[in-house]
């Protein structure tokens, strides 16, 4: 036994060694690092407590950030979710096409987000962009997408879930393909409808993917600000500012490692709540088979 | 199995539908093909008769060293997916085949990486890696991920669904517990590397935001950077050559995903599967 | 295992030799700039360092970081982890941030000699505006720039208006943007009068103009006073919201910086308020005749000017530090500082230069090219102050909230005054 603990440690060690000191480690870190000033030039910083929190508190662009990353989760995760089901569904079934169909769901996957901004950017241009070029023909006026805080998030929504929907599509496609193809005859033969058949059936089913799809939009949710960066830089006004980009523009902008700190505890804080709450609350709910 | 004589109307009003999506999920990638390949002009006039052009191309190669940054991005998806596989072999094969004390526990703590990614923790790993003397690397924007929960994870399920008579044969025949790992289980694992592999690469491929933090220069910057930094200028965007460069940028993804469509969605696929 | 650990550490030190030897080589410097305008500039900039090393044996590598604000963000990157450059270009106007971070080391304090100190005062005052401190000069100009208009000459030859005389003040200006603004049958706008940046790293440059323009300066000297809440910057205000809000000539909200030019050439706009380095791509890339002219003012023309210092790092040693101001002085010979100005429409830095034949030449063949200059007289330095970015945002947020119409001109100046000074708190001293 006690060998065999030994060699366990071993072959552990590597990985463990890497995870705690990246992972691990720098969140336990940033709590402590938030607990003290922003060190300046060679001065050792100062212990300051909850002085950090309180600050934070008061800064309006983080209760900004933390108001525009809940609007743009809410958004984004049901939406892809849903869209991503049906793709899944529409590739799954003998469609003409098909292959390319998958092709061209999928691709945005493929795609750095830094690639696809740019693109996007020309969409979203005024005027002359595709977008207010589309809606001229239809006799809309002009929209500042990206310069009018009112839609400025939702065009950010948009994007996001452009890129994710397909990726999701994979996981939603691997299982109507697992599912027992016997389910549907018997559900042919009893004089079911389509329309029940995937609420009574094919739902309940999915839903152990339905979590892991979750669970990967929650994350992406909070992670992915590249489209920020590049479209936005978080205006016009803060309006696209999210929790990791105000932890991002504070840390590496202006050098307030103390307050991005601060605000990543908050941020780790979310998350795992959140993990909390997929696998304690929704996991229960799962139909294993 | 009876197939209709024809597909009622609500069918083909979904097939429309569905072919409607697609081609506005087409839609970005058919514009920057469109604007890459005809003249500056004509990137917001879509005129059918414009001339095609590959100058956008010539300009946007010569701007920026791609070539170097493809290099980068080459070596630093090499060096994740090498040192990934070796370490999440062994963490998992511990994990599934290794009884120890803790080890549910230890289990559990790793998977918090899964909802806790190094991409948050920006600041603190900034400073780790320039204590380690190591910002500016390749090797530093690898380190973060080096230690893989989803890797250890995926493999460690695998490694449990190998049948335990395979793994006793090898025993019997004297191997140790490294040549058992590498003799019976990794070789039958074969399409979950195969799957991760392709997922970790698509990922760090497309990574931005730390490569973007801990790179400061032309030797280390990978693709992604390289293309944030050459499309930020005072004159605004020329949308020719900046979709040029992006259409350079993502073709060696772009055309291996082509050419080997369905393993790479087959892989992302089981990479889902419990 | 042994294996693979070996080869782990080789791998990490292969790759992190650069870095080793970057840091023990004395006579290989390291320099940041920023490409902020387009064109093979990374190119001439490896030609000027080829040619440096010729004359002195010195090798310079410079490293391309993006734009201003990355290669800010670059290069401050570098200096806290130790790999830093040995100078590099970067905003003229973030002098005081810098001088916070400690990373900076005065040209008086690396050495300046008689002829050093007539080489400092034969660059254009207006361009030295942002580098003292201290009684210390901490940068030298290297990239300037004003902001000019650039006009449609066939737009204003459309409306009747004549192509060869711009508007001078804010009413004028107001009306030929009136003017010069189309729309169709059904109302709808097919060409603007008159666009402006209004977006974070923008909106405080065109503001400056505009600030300096009502004859109100934006901060002290020091850094450590910004006045956004008199009654000349709130008028200054008022009038950038005007040209939407009453006169129509620009669009509702921000428009950003990156979508002007391109505006402009699409013909989207008949007027933009740029950066002279922007000259040689629009006359490149203009189909339509175009005109380059001096900002206005409210009584009578005022600017700002903008780009990009030399700035010098502590980290380096001093030979290095020797080194880079050798570079400094080489780059801006009055020939080199000609031969830079014309292949990217920048200020050229030196009276000296536009004395060239080069330069001469070139201006008579192209006369928009002298057009900035002469505005130098009436230009006033970028908004400059501690904790540069952090002010810059607030200021650029509460422009923002004014030009969507959330804040009136004289509250949304009154937020950012209170927001700046909470800023600039620790830094006033009585």
């Amino acid at each position: 036994m006690r060998r065999e603990t030994i060699h366990a440690w071993l072959l552990l060690l590597p990985a463990l060694v890497l995870l705690v000191a990246f992972t691990h480690w720098p969140a336990i870190a940033t709590l402590i690092d938030s607990l003290y000033a922003t060190p300046h030039g060679s001065r050792v910083a100062p212990f300051v407590g909850i002085d950090n929190y309180t600050d934070l508190l008061d800064d309006p662009v983080f209760w900004q950030a933390l108001r525009n990353n809940a609007w743009y989760a809410v958004a984004t995760i049901p939406v892809s979710i849903v869209i991503a089901f049906l793709m899944a569904l529409a590739v799954n079934e003998a469609l003409p096409g098909r292959s390319l169909l998958r092709m061209a769901y999928f691709l945005p996957t493929m795609l750095p987000m830094i690639a696809v901004a740019n693109i996007w950017l020309f969409f979203y241009t005024p005027d002359y962009g595709l977008f207010d070029r589309i809606m001229a023909l239809f006799g809309g006026g002009r929209h500042n997408w990206l310069g009018d805080p009112t839609t400025a998030l939702p065009a950010m929504i948009a994007v996001a879930v452009w890129k994710e929907a397909g990726f999701f599509m994979i996981f939603y496609l691997a299982a109507l393909q697992t599912m027992p193809t016997d389910l549907r005859e018997a559900a042919a033969l009893e004089g079911s409808s389509r329309w029940n058949y995937l609420r009574r059936v094919t739902l309940p089913l999915l839903m152990p993917t339905t979590l892991f799809v979750l669970v990967n939009a929650v994350i992406n949710a909070f992670r992915v600000i590249d489209h920020i960066v590049v479209m936005t830089r978080g205006g016009p006004d803060n309006a696209t500012t999210l929790l990791l980009y105000y932890i991002y523009e504070v840390g590496f902008r202006f050098w307030d490692t103390a307050a991005a700190a601060t605000a990543t505890v908050v941020l780790l804080t979310i998350m795992a709540l959140a993990a909390a709450f997929q696998f304690g609350v929704l996991g229960r709910r799962v139909h294993y088979r | 199995m009876m197939v209709a004589l024809y597909r009622p109307i609500g069918r083909n009003l979904e097939t429309v539908g569905a072919w409607l999506l697609g081609l506005l999920w087409m839609l970005p990638l058919l514009y920057a093909v469109w604007t890459a390949f005809h003249p500056a002009i004509y990137a917001t006039h879509f005129d059918p008769a414009a001339p095609l052009t590959f100058a956008n191309f010539k300009a946007a190669w010569q701007a920026a060293p791609f070539t170097r940054y493809l290099i980068n991005t080459v070596m630093l998806v090499t060096l994740i997916l090498t040192a990934q596989f070796v370490l999440c072999t062994l963490a998992a094969f511990a994990f599934a085949r290794l009884t120890f004390p803790g080890r549910d526990l230890l289990f559990a703590v790793v998977l918090l990486q899964l909802m806790v990614m190094p991409d948050v923790l920006l600041v603190e790993n900034y400073r780790t890696l320039v204590q380690l003397h190591l910002a500016d690397t390749i090797l530093a924007i690898a380190l973060p991920y080096l230690g893989s929960a989803f890797g250890i994870f995926l493999l460690r399920q695998t490694f449990l669904t190998i049948p335990q008579p395979l793994d006793d044969a090898a025993r019997l025949e004297g191997c140790g517990l490294l040549a058992r790992l590498w003799r019976v289980y990794v070789p039958l694992a074969k399409p979950t590397y195969i799957a991760y592999g392709l997922v970790s690469v698509s990922y760090h491929w497309n990574n931005f935001l730390w490569p973007l933090i801990i790179t400061n220069s032309v030797t280390t910057r990978p693709l992604t950077v390289g293309l944030a930094v050459f499309a930020t200028t005072d004159q605004g965007i020329d949308w020719s050559i900046v979709t040029a460069a992006t259409l350079m940028t993502s073709a060696p993804l772009l055309i291996a995903f082509l050419l080997f469509q369905r393993q790479f969605v087959q892989s992302f696929m089981r990479a889902g599967i419990r | 295992m042994i294996h693979r650990r070996s080869l782990l550490a080789v791998s990490a030190a292969m790759l992190a030799a650069p870095a080793i030897l970057r840091a023990q080589t004395v006579e290989k410097l390291t320099f940041y700039y920023p490409i902020a305008v387009g064109g093979p500039l990374q190119a001439i900039m490896d030609d000027y360092c080829k040619a440096f090393q010729q004359e002195t044996g010195i090798a310079v590598e410079p490293v391309y970081a993006g734009d201003y604000s990355q290669t800010l963000i670059k290069a401050l990157a570098a200096i806290r982890a130790g790999t830093g450059p040995q100078f590099a270009v970067l905003l003229a106007a973030e002098m005081h941030s810098l001088q916070d971070q400690d990373i900076l080391v005065s040209l008086d304090e690396i050495g300046l000699d008689a002829d050093g100190k007539k080489w400092l005062g034969s660059f254009y005052p207006a361009f030295m505006a942002n580098s003292h401190a201290d009684g210390k000069t901490w940068s030298v100009p290297f990239q300037r720039s004003t902001a000019i208009f650039y006009y449609n000459k066939a737009a204003f030859q459309e409306v009747g208006l004549d192509a060869e005389k711009f508007p001078t003040t804010w009413a004028a200006l107001a009306t030929t943007a009136e003017k010069l603004t189309k729309r169709d049958a059904s109302g709808r706008v097919t060409r603007w009068g008159i666009k402006m940046a209004g977006d974070l790293g923008n909106a405080q440059w065109t503001f400056g103009a505009l600030a300096n323009q009502a004859e109100q300066k934006l901060m002290n000297e020091a850094g450590t006073e910004v006045y956004f809440n008199q009654p000349k910057t709130i008028d200054a205000m008022s009038f950038w919201q005007s040209l939407s809000a009453e006169h129509h000539a620009t669009p509702d909200g921000v428009s950003n910086w990156p979508q002007l030019s391109p505006d402009f050439l699409e013909g989207n706009t008949a007027i933009i308020q740029h950066t002279t380095g922007n000259l040689t791509n629009v006359r490149d890339k203009a189909q339509f005749p175009f005109g380059v002219a001096g900002l206005a003012g409210k009584n009578s023309p005022h600017t700002v000017v903008g780009g990009g210092n030399m700035y010098f790092c502590k980290n380096a040693s001093p030979a290095e530090r020797q080194a880079s101001l050798r570079f400094a002085r080489w780059v801006s010979q009055p020939e080199r500082a000609a031969d830079w100005s014309m292949r990217t429409g920048y200020i050229a830095t030196s009276p000296a230069a536009y004395e060239t034949q080069t330069l001469k030449d070139f201006v008579t063949k192209f006369p928009a090219a002298n057009v900035a200059r002469t505005f130098l007289p009436v230009a006033t330095g970028e908004l400059s102050v501690h904790e540069n970015q952090r002010v810059y945002k607030v200021l650029t947020d509460n422009i923002q909230a004014c030009l969507n119409g959330s804040k009136p001109p004289a509250r949304a100046m009154a937020d950012a005054q209170g927001d700046a000074d909470r800023i600039l708190k620790p830094y006033k001293r009585t």
